[in-house]
C-alpha cells in the first residue's frame, strides 16, 4: 500500500522527536561523564558539551585516592550484601503462604492485610527516626537494612507470581509427601526464577540509591553509604568530607569536575546493571491484576 | 457420641494445625520485623499528642497535652505555604506525569522500525534508576546561572540567565519538569504493553473500512487502552500529599522556601534539625492520614471501575 504524502511527513516528524528527547534524556548523563575527563578550565569556560576537552583522568585520580570515597564504598557494598539477600528471603517467605488459598491457610487474609496496612499507613519521618535511635541501632549497617526489610510491594508481586504456578505442581509433590518448605524451595522458586531476578534488581537499584536513611541515622559521616557522601559532596556541596584544600595545587581538575567524576563513579554500577535489569523490568511495572 | 465427635473434631484440628503450622514459621521472622520497624511507628504517633522529651524514651512517660501541637504548627507561617506547595507542586505532576507517557506510548507505537523503537526505550528508561542525589547534582550542575549548560544555551541565544533552582518564579516549573523527564519514559511503559495487546485484526478492519491512521489511533488504540489510563488516573490519587521529598531535598535551598518548601521537606526540618519532635510528628500524622484516605480511597475506585485487585 502506498504511503499518503500526509504520513509520510508525519513518521519523518516523529523520528525527530523521539530522537529529540531520546537526546534530552542522555544529555546530561553525557555532559557529566565528559566534564570529568576534562580539563577544569575547558569546563569553567563551557567548551564542554557531549566530549572531553583537554582529556584527563586527574578528577578520577582524586576521587579514588580518598579513603572517604572507599569507606563509603564499602558500606554500601556491606549494606547490599546484607540487605538484598534478606530481601530475597523474607519475599519469598511471606509470599509463598500467602498465595496460598485461604481454604488452605485460614489465617491468610488476616496476614495479608496485616501487611498491605502497611502501604497504606505510615508512623512517618519522626517516630521511625526516635525508633531507631532508641533501638540503638544508630550508625550500625542495621539502620540501614533492617527498616526496609519486608518490601511488601514485591511480596505482593511475587505472592501473585507464585499464585500463577499450576496447583497439580503442588498437589503432586504433597502426595510424594514433600514438606511445605520443600515445596516452597524446590518447585515455587524455580519456577519463579525470572520473577526472583526482577527483585533481586529491584533490590539492588533500591539499596545502592538509598541516600536519606544513611545521612538522618548516622551521626558520623564516616559511616555514610555511598549514595548518603554523594549526597554531602554533590548537593550539599560540602567540601570538608573531600578535604580539597590540595586541589588548587593541581591546575588540571576544579571541584566541579571532582563532582562529575563523583556522580559518574556513583552510577556506574546502575549502568552495568541496567541491561539486565531492562529485560525484566517491564514484569515489575504491574503489580496486582486487571481483570476483565 | 458428642465425646467421639469432639475428638475427631480435635484431631482434625490438630492435623490442621500440624499442616499449617510450617505456614505460620514462614510468616513469622517477615511479621516480626513488620511489627517493629512499621507498627511500632504507628504506634509512636502518639508524641503528637504529648510534650515529648526524648531523653524518657520513646513510650516514656510523656507529658499529655492534647491538641495543642496540632493548633501549634497549623499556626505556623511555614506549615500552610507548605501545605500549599505540596498540592501544586503534586497536582501538576500528576497530570504531567499521567500525559506525558500516554503521548509517549502512542508516538513510539507509531514507529515501524523495531531496532530503533527499542533504542529510543532503553535511552528513556535510564533516567527511572537513577536517584535523585545523582540528578540533583547534575541538575545543580546544568542549571547553574553561572556556567551550567542551559544558561550557556540561553545567552547565546540572546537571553538573560535564568537561577532555575534559586528564583521562587521558575522552582516549581523547574521541579515539574525534571520530574517528568526523569519518570515519562518508565511510564510509557504500561501503555506500551495495553497496545501490544489490542488485537491486530481490529487494525485490519479499521483498514478495510477505510480508517486512515489517526482515525485508527482514535478509534482502536485509546479505547484498547482506555482501562488502563483509567486505573493509572485513580491509582495516581494517592499521591496529593506526594510533592516528592527526595527531589526537592536535593534541590531546593533557603531562597526558594517560598514556593520550594513541601510538607516533607517541612517535618524534617522541624523534626529533625529543629528537634521539635511533638510538632513535626503532628505535622506527620497529619499527612499520613489525609494520604492514607486518599490512596485507599484510589484503590476502592480502582477495584469498581477497573476491577483492579491487588492481592
Amino acid at each position: 500500500m502506498k504511503k499518503s504524502k500526509g504520513r509520510i511527513a508525519f513518521e519523518i516528524i516523529n523520528v525527530i522527536v523521539l530522537c529529540t528527547l531520546s537526546l534530552v534524556c542522555l544529555f546530561p548523563l553525557l555532559n557529566i561523564l565528559a566534564m570529568s575527563f576534562s580539563g577544569s578550565s575547558a569546563v569553567a569556560a563551557g567548551k564542554v558539551l557531549l566530549f572531553p576537552v583537554d582529556f584527563n583522568l586527574y578528577a578520577y585520580e582524586y576521587v579514588i585516592g580518598k579513603s572517604e570515597f572507599w569507606k563509603a564504598l564499602l558500606r554500601s557494598i556491606q549494606r547490599v550484601a546484607i540487605g538484598l539477600p534478606l530481601n530475597m528471603i523474607l519475599t519469598i517467605l511471606l509470599a509463598y503462604p500467602l498465595s496460598k488459598e485461604n481454604s488452605v491457610f485460614r489465617m491468610r487474609t488476616i496476614y495479608v492485610w496485616i501487611f498491605f496496612f502497611t502501604m497504606l499507613f505510615s508512623g512517618g519521618l519522626i517516630p521511625g527516626y526516635l525508633l531507631i535511635q532508641n533501638l540503638k541501632l544508630m550508625d550500625t549497617i542495621w539502620a540501614l537494612v533492617l527498616p526496609a526489610a519486608v518490601p511488601v510491594y514485591n511480596v505482593i508481586l511475587m505472592l501473585n507470581f507464585f499464585r500463577g504456578i499450576p496447583h497439580e505442581l503442588e498437589e503432586a509433590a504433597e502426595i510424594d509427601g514433600a514438606s511445605q518448605w520443600r515445596i516452597c524451595f524446590q518447585i515455587f522458586v524455580p519456577c519463579a526464577k525470572p520473577s526472583i531476578a526482577t527483585l533481586m534488581l529491584f533490590s539492588f537499584i533500591n539499596h545502592w540509591n538509598s541516600w536519606f536513611d544513611g545521612l538522618i541515622f548516622s551521626n558520623f559521616p564516616s559511616n555514610y553509604p555511598l549514595a548518603s557522601f554523594l549526597q554531602t559532596v554533590v548537593v550539599q556541596r560540602d567540601m570538608t568530607l573531600l578535604s580539597l584544600e590540595d586541589w588548587q595545587s593541581m591546575a588540571m581538575i576544579s571541584d566541579r569536575t571532582v563532582r562529575c567524576a563523583q556522580i559518574f563513579v556513583g552510577i556506574i554500577p546502575i549502568i552495568l546493571i541496567y541491561p539486565f535489569a531492562q529485560k525484566y523490568f517491564v514484569q515489575g511495572m504491574t503489580v496486582g491484576s486487571v481483570k476483565g | 457420641m458428642a465425646k467421639q465427635a469432639k475428638r475427631v473434631k480435635s484431631k482434625y484440628t490438630k492435623a490442621r494445625f500440624k499442616r499449617e503450622l510450617p505456614l505460620h514459621l514462614m510468616i513469622l521472622p517477615g511479621l516480626i520485623l513488620v511489627l517493629i520497624f512499621s507498627y511500632v511507628p504507628m504506634g509512636g504517633l502518639i508524641i503528637a499528642f504529648q510534650k515529648f522529651i526524648p531523653s524518657k524514651g520513646m513510650f516514656g512517660d510523656q507529658k499529655w497535652i492534647g491538641l495543642k501541637n496540632f493548633s501549634y504548627v497549623f499556626s505556623l507561617p511555614g506549615f500552610s505555604r507548605a501545605l500549599i506547595n505540596t498540592i501544586e507542586i503534586a497536582f501538576w505532576k500528576i497530570l504531567f506525569g499521567l500525559l506525558v507517557p500516554i503521548v509517549f506510548a502512542l508516538l513510539l507505537n507509531e514507529l515501524r522500525g523495531r531496532k530503533f523503537k527499542k533504542a529510543v526505550q532503553t535511552i528513556v528508561y535510564l533516567p527511572y534508576f537513577m536517584s535523585w542525589v545523582v540528578l540533583g547534582g547534575i541538575f545543580h550542575d546544568m542549571l547553574s546561572p553561572s556556567g551550567g549548560v542551559i544558561n550557556q544555551l540561553i545567552t547565546a541565544l540572546g537571553g538573560k540567565p535564568v537561577f532555575f533552582l534559586g528564583d521562587n518564579r521558575y522552582f516549581q516549573g523547574t521541579m515539574i519538569a525534571t520530574d517528568v523527564w526523569k519518570n515519562f519514559g518508565y511510564g510509557a511503559i504500561v501503555y506500551l504493553a495495553a497496545m501490544l495487546g489490542i488485537d491486530t485484526q481490529l487494525y485490519e478492519a479499521a483498514e478495510i473500512d477505510g480508517a486512515n491512521r489517526w482515525q485508527q489511533t482514535w478509534h482502536v488504540t485509546l479505547p484498547g487502552i482506555k482501562m488502563i489510563v483509567v486505573l493509572m488516573t485513580v491509582l495516581s490519587l494517592g499521591n496529593v500529599l506526594n510533592a516528592g521529598f527526595d527531589q526537592i531535598f536535593n534541590m531546593y535551598s533557603t531562597s526558594v522556601y517560598e514556593t520550594g518548601d513541601i510538607i516533607d521537606t517541612f517535618v524534617y526540618r522541624l523534626g529533625l534539625l529543629d528537634a521539635q519532635y511533638g510538632p513535626a510528628t503532628a505535622v506527620g500524622l497529619f499527612k499520613s492520614v489525609v494520604s492514607t484516605l486518599f490512596i485507599s480511597v484510589s484503590y476502592f475506585l480502582a477495584y469498581k471501575f477497573a476491577d483492579y485487585r491487588i492481592f
